[in-house]
């Protein structure tokens, strides 16, 4: 087995769940039939190369505590300067630049959700720019993992 | 049967996990020994959360720009408050759809209230892919817009877990 091809196999098989026990490397190499090491030693290639963002659990937000996704609308000359206030703050998990007004869109975590009020009413204060703030009401769709073969 | 770990230890133990298992032969070990506790307390915590559903998923997180999934497409939608379950439901089971969340309404400044991400490796299939799906559902005529993504600013995980005191990660 290449390199490449136990990377795209340890993506496939262990996006959606990897085994809880005390070697869990051990166990996906066994499932795999290569060793332990090679597992370990793809898996860190991974993360240097930035595909791997880590191994562990994702936590499901509406029970971990409060989140938001959150849009500001910002004059194109401070994009950047306002990005990078927001991504200052270890509560912001995503932030993106979108094609619109409201042309920064972020995703707030926090322990609850007057913390989060708390970071929106900064953000507005510091910025002069009023956010939206759009939390979750209901989910349809909250799968996270890419099949890599089918995807457009 | 093990000693339940302390109040502490679990918000300690969640933080650390927030950040990903280590990449050595015993994870739980290893975050074991930074809270002081032993291996099997620590994976009987994570098995019971995991159990408990405060986990969506536990596995490899990737970050699909690197997998290049460079065209990440925001599908939102103004549906009417009595469809938008149905209508939720129906796009969140289309195939390339990842995610689809109702959100509410700001009004004046924000009219939509269905979110749909659609991430692809090119613009122009994502847009083709949209448009049939929604010719598709008869949702071509609801207002509609796509917020292609232009620039990652920062993509990491979640952090929920509240700091411990005074603490610094460093």
């Amino acid at each position: 087995m290449t390199p490449n091809s136990l990377a795209r196999r340890l993506i496939d098989r262990f996006q959606h769940g990897l085994p809880l026990c005390a070697e869990p490397y051990q166990a996906m190499a066994q499932a795999l039939g290569c060793c332990e090491a090679q597992v370990l030693d793809c898996l860190q290639h991974l993360q240097v190369a930035g595909t791997l963002s880590r191994v562990g659990p994702v936590f499901e937000h509406t029970r971990a505590g409060a989140s938001t996704l959150a849009a500001l609308a910002v004059p194109e000359d401070r994009l950047h300067q306002v990005a990078a206030r927001v991504s200052q703050y270890p509560e912001v998990n995503h932030n993106y630049a979108r094609e619109h007004r409201y042309n920064l869109w972020f995703v707030l975590t926090g322990p609850n959700r007057a913390h989060l009020d708390n970071i929106l009413q900064e953000l507005e204060h510091d910025t002069g720019l009023m956010p939206l703030d759009l939390p979750m009401l209901t989910a349809y769709r909250i799968d996270l993992g890419f099949a890599l073969e089918t995807t457009p | 049967m093990n000693i339940a770990l302390s109040e502490q230890q679990s918000l300690a133990l969640r933080r650390l996990l927030e950040t990903g298992l280590p990449l050595t032969s015993r994870p739980f070990q290893a975050l074991a020994e930074q809270i002081e506790a032993s291996e099997p307390q620590v994976l009987e915590q994570v098995q019971r959360w995991h159990e408990q559903g405060l986990f969506r998923r536990v596995g490899l997180v990737v970050n699909h720009r690197a997998l290049g999934f460079a065209a990440n497409a925001m599908l939102v939608l103004d549906v009417p408050d009595a469809l938008v379950d149905e209508v939720g439901r129906r796009l969140g089971q289309a195939p390339g759809i990842s995610l689809c969340y109702q959100r509410p309404r700001r009004l004046p400044q924000w009219q939509y209230n269905l979110f749909c991400m659609i991430h692809g490796r090119q613009r122009d299939r994502v847009e083709a892919q949209v448009q049939a799906l929604l010719e598709q559902h008869l949702l071509d005529d609801l207002p509609h817009q796509l917020l292609f993504s232009t620039h990652l600013f920062k993509q990491c995980g979640g952090r929920f877990a509240a700091p411990v005191g005074a603490r610094s990660d460093g």
